[in-house]
């Protein structure tokens, strides 16, 4: 038997969403950004909310998220979207305003701004991507490197007497009463991106409701920046990141 | 003397540090240097390459457009640069990948199997040390006391021991160079 | 001689910092200039000299740090490349106002926005016209070597102590990318609690100690009279620089027909470019803002007497052309030239321009 033989609509296993563009991803090999793209991707298209979806991309490795899935985007600056992602749901009410951000992007620069999102309970979905580091700028130290963990700005592991402790947003942004639901999760597995596209749907679903603000975290790896295989960076995350930030719903209201 | 050098391969063959250590040795024999990179996302698993300039007076653009020699470790960069180099320049480069060889007529080039000779020494670590071996063959600018002062210099105290060895490797290629076309 | 070294300017500005004596740098991580504080924070200069070194939040609160550290009369510095300045504009406004002395450090990368991490020269308005709100200048330096990025460490901060004003070294992805041999300084002293009494306990927020009314430092005045005068003696501060600190280097001037303006690494491309012109009989100079405020409208001026037309090479689409062409007040023509975005320039592009704007022009 040929391939062209097998090439046929009934053999068909897997189909990639259309929601996704054919571009191929700038990400290094094992990067979670690429995983979680898909899986909101697939959830705008059960969703059936293409239309209606406005993405607000930060500054970070997925500052280009916007060539990869077929909606609208604004491309904030560093830390803002959620202040965006403000704007574009109050000034349009009927649509489905995510934001998308890393840990520097949220955690540090973007503090402020999330913390006061979350606090106005905006109409929308924030996904959090945890790799615990710059992985753009070429790995730095992030609020929520583990301590002890190296960077190129802690070269000899953070010190937490020099740059304080590894920052929870997710339990914090959960202490506001304007969040909705919050909860962390990972993709490193099949199961993993299961019980991550559940959430990501829920988190959608909540506009429908005007619930308020949906907060989900993804603990991620950052191969390149940890200068580790993407298979031993998945072993690292699990027995160091995940006792730390451990996975599960938070807050679901 | 004035040498005007382009150093290009992907990420990750050690063209930096062999850039480096190639200024580092100009320095100890008091000569004026530049080392510029390229820099930012494009390295990554991309192509890196590296300007060096050695001079005994003062330099002036870092950044050029025409060069000495070019050492070239890919085919994208063999594509970008093999039109760089000046009339009766040289171009140095290794065939490991390159699916269409150097074609310009009215420069010099030179052939070193520095993947090949690396795994023979059983380090693939060594292949930028064997190219800049082959160059140096070539175009001997810099003495081998200053290289070795060079390695000293660019490389961490903790990789001290392994200068032997790169010297070993600079000596492998400078036995293995082979000149394809002379003007 | 000082201790030689290979650096990058990125390095070398970081490693001449500790031995200046710095007492506390504030940053935040972006492309091209992350090496500032990746140096520093592997060399440990805490352990050293007691420099204090932070990865603050943003840069936001980067610059504010920096407005903190400058009151109590500390030597004080940050970094950043041009998405992060625009960000510390507000502080460093502040900082203007109520007259300390700090250093901020711009490894231009292309605009508008967040553009590109490949090299520019498209903040020098921002940098030599004030940049945030209110009137006032910094002290620009523009580096064009890895030397002049470690020795300016110096030169700018003695500025900013004398003019209790902040300054700027305005390099660009060029320069802090590079690198080029370095010959390092010897350590100073930071300084001690009693030096920082007794140069600055007129101002400094150290302490009211029984000997002293407290001192406020501050940029607020609600009295128009009274802001208007503390302007005057702004103003006045400047006009002092413009006086007495402008600093610049021509080269082949004396039988120049033409000249080539250019500051930074720019100003390096046009040295070949002026060596590739002069072979062709061309005779070009080339004049180097080394200053860009206070910026050599004298010298300028005085040349327009004698070259036939100007052309400023920038990697922007025209800024300190305009400054040429108020210093030269249409004595003679002045064009301005240069690739940008992140492209630089070659030799030969300039001296194309310069034969199609000028000479033919
Ligand atoms: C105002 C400003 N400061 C700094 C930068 C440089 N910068 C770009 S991305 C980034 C950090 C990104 O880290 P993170 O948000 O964790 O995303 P990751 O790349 O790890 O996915 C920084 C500091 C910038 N673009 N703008
Ligand atoms: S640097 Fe890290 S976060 Fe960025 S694409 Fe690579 S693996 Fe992903
Ligand atoms: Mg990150």
């Amino acid at each position: 038997m040929e391939v062209k033989d097998i090439i046929k609509e009934e053999n068909l296993a897997y189909k990639k969403t259309k929601v996704l563009t054919d571009n191929e991803m700038h990400y290094c090999p094992g990067c979670t950004h690429g995983v979680v793209h898909k899986v909101i991707a697939e959830v705008i298209e059960e969703k059936d909310i293409q239309e209606n979806t406005i993405g607000i991309s930060p500054v970070g490795c997925s500052v280009l998220a916007y060539n990869y899935l077929h909606i609208d985007w604004q491309e904030a600056a560093h830390g803002r979207a959620p202040a965006l992602a403000t704007a574009t749901s109050r000034l349009m009410p009927d649509k489905y305003v995510f934001t998308y951000q890393g840990d520097g992007d949220l955690a540090s620069i973007g503090a402020a701004e999330i913390i006061h999102a979350c606090n106005r309970g905006e109409n929308i979905v924030v996904i959090f991507i945890n790799n615990g580091i710059y992985g753009m700028t070429g790995g730095q130290m992030a609020p929520t490197t583990l301590e002890g963990m190296p960077t190129s700005t802690s070269p000899y592991g953070r010190d937490i007497k020099l740059s304080g402790h590894p920052l929870k947003m997710t339990e914090l942004v959960a202490n506001l009463p304007g969040t909705t639901f919050v909860a962390r999760h990972s993709a490193e597995t099949a199961g993993a991106v299961r019980k991550l596209k559940k959430a990501i749907r829920k988190a959608f679903d909540n506009i429908d409701e005007k619930k308020g603000t949906s907060f989900i975290e993804v603990v991620s790896t950052c191969s390149s920046g940890w200068k580790l295989t993407p298979e031993a960076s998945n072993t690292w995350m699990k027995e160091n990141m995940f006792p730390f930030y451990p996975l599960g719903i938070i807050k679901d209201e | 003397m004035k040498e005007e050098i382009i150093i290009a391969g992907f990420g990750g063959q050690g063209v930096l540090s062999m850039g480096k250590i190639l200024a580092y040795s100009g320095i100890m024999q008091d000569q004026e240097v530049s080392w510029m990179p390229s820099y930012g996302p494009e390295m990554r698993g991309g192509t890196a390459n590296v300007t060096v300039i050695l001079s005994d007076e003062k330099i002036s653009s870092p950044i050029l457009n025409t060069f000495d020699t070019a050492i070239i470790l890919n085919q994208q960069s063999l594509d970008k640069f093999e039109e760089a180099v000046k009339p009766g320049g040289v171009l140095l480069y290794d065939p490991n990948g390159i699916t269409s060889p150097p074609a310009r007529k009215d420069i010099n080039i030179y052939k070193i199997e520095g993947a090949e000779e690396a795994a023979k020494m059983g380090n693939p670590k060594t292949f930028n040390m064997i190219i800049l071996g082959a160059f140096l063959k070539i175009k001997p600018i810099v003495k081998n006391e200053n290289v070795e002062k060079g390695l000293e210099k660019s490389l961490p105290e903790r990789y001290h021991k392994l200068i032997p060895l790169n010297l070993e490797a600079i000596q492998k290629g400078h036995d293995s160079v082979k000149s394809i076309q002379t003007v | 001689m000082g201790e030689l070294r290979l650096m990058k300017g990125n390095e070398a500005i970081a490693e001449a910092a500790i031995r200046y004596g710095v007492d506390g740098y504030f940053g935040y991580p972006i492309t091209p200039q992350s090496e500032v504080i990746e140096t520093l924070m592997a060399r440990k200069p805490w352990e050293e000299t007691g420099m204090v070194v932070v990865q603050a939040e943003s840069e936001v609160a980067a610059a504010n740090m920096l407005y903190g550290g400058a009151a109590c009369g500390k030597k004080v510095m940050t970094s950043s490349s041009s998405p992060g300045v625009s960000l510390k504009l507000e502080a460093i406004s502040y900082i203007a106002g109520a007259e300390l002395p700090a250093l901020v450090v711009n490894v231009v990368r292309g605009g508008p926005g967040l553009g590109t991490i490949q090299p520019a020269q498209s903040d020098y308005f921002q940098a030599v016209k004030g940049g945030g709100h209110g009137d006032y200048h910094l002290i620009v330096f523009a580096p064009n070597s890895v030397q002049e990025m470690a020795d300016f460490v110096e030169d700018t901060y003695e500025l900013a102590i004398k003019y209790r004003n902040p300054a700027m070294i305005l390099s660009d992805g060029i320069i802090g990318q590079m690198m080029e041999k370095v010959e390092l300084k010897d350590f100073k002293p930071r300084f001690t609690d009693a030096e920082i009494k007794e140069k600055f306990g007129s101002w400094a927020t150290t302490g009211k100690t029984p000997d002293r009314e407290r001192n406020i430092v501050t940029s607020l005045e609600l009295q128009s009279e009274l802001q208007e005068k503390h302007n005057h003696k702004l103003q006045a501060k400047y006009q002092q620089m413009r006086e007495t600190e402008v600093r610049f280097e021509s080269t082949n001037t004396e039988d120049a027909e033409y000249l080539l303006v250019a500051y930074g690494s720019s100003s390096r491309i046009c040295r070949k470019a002026m060596e590739l012109a002069r072979d062709k009989g061309i005779k070009v100079g080339l004049l180097r803002p080394i200053t860009l405020f206070p910026f050599p409208t004298k010298q300028l001026a005085e040349l327009a007497n004698q070259v036939k037309g100007m052309l400023s090479v920038e990697m922007s689409a025209g800024q300190m052309v305009e400054d040429i062409r108020l210093a030269v007040n249409g004595k003679v023509p002045v064009e301005h030239f240069g690739r940008y975005g992140g492209i630089i320039h070659s030799p030969d592009e300039i001296v194309n321009a310069l034969e199609k704007q000028i000479i033919k022009g």
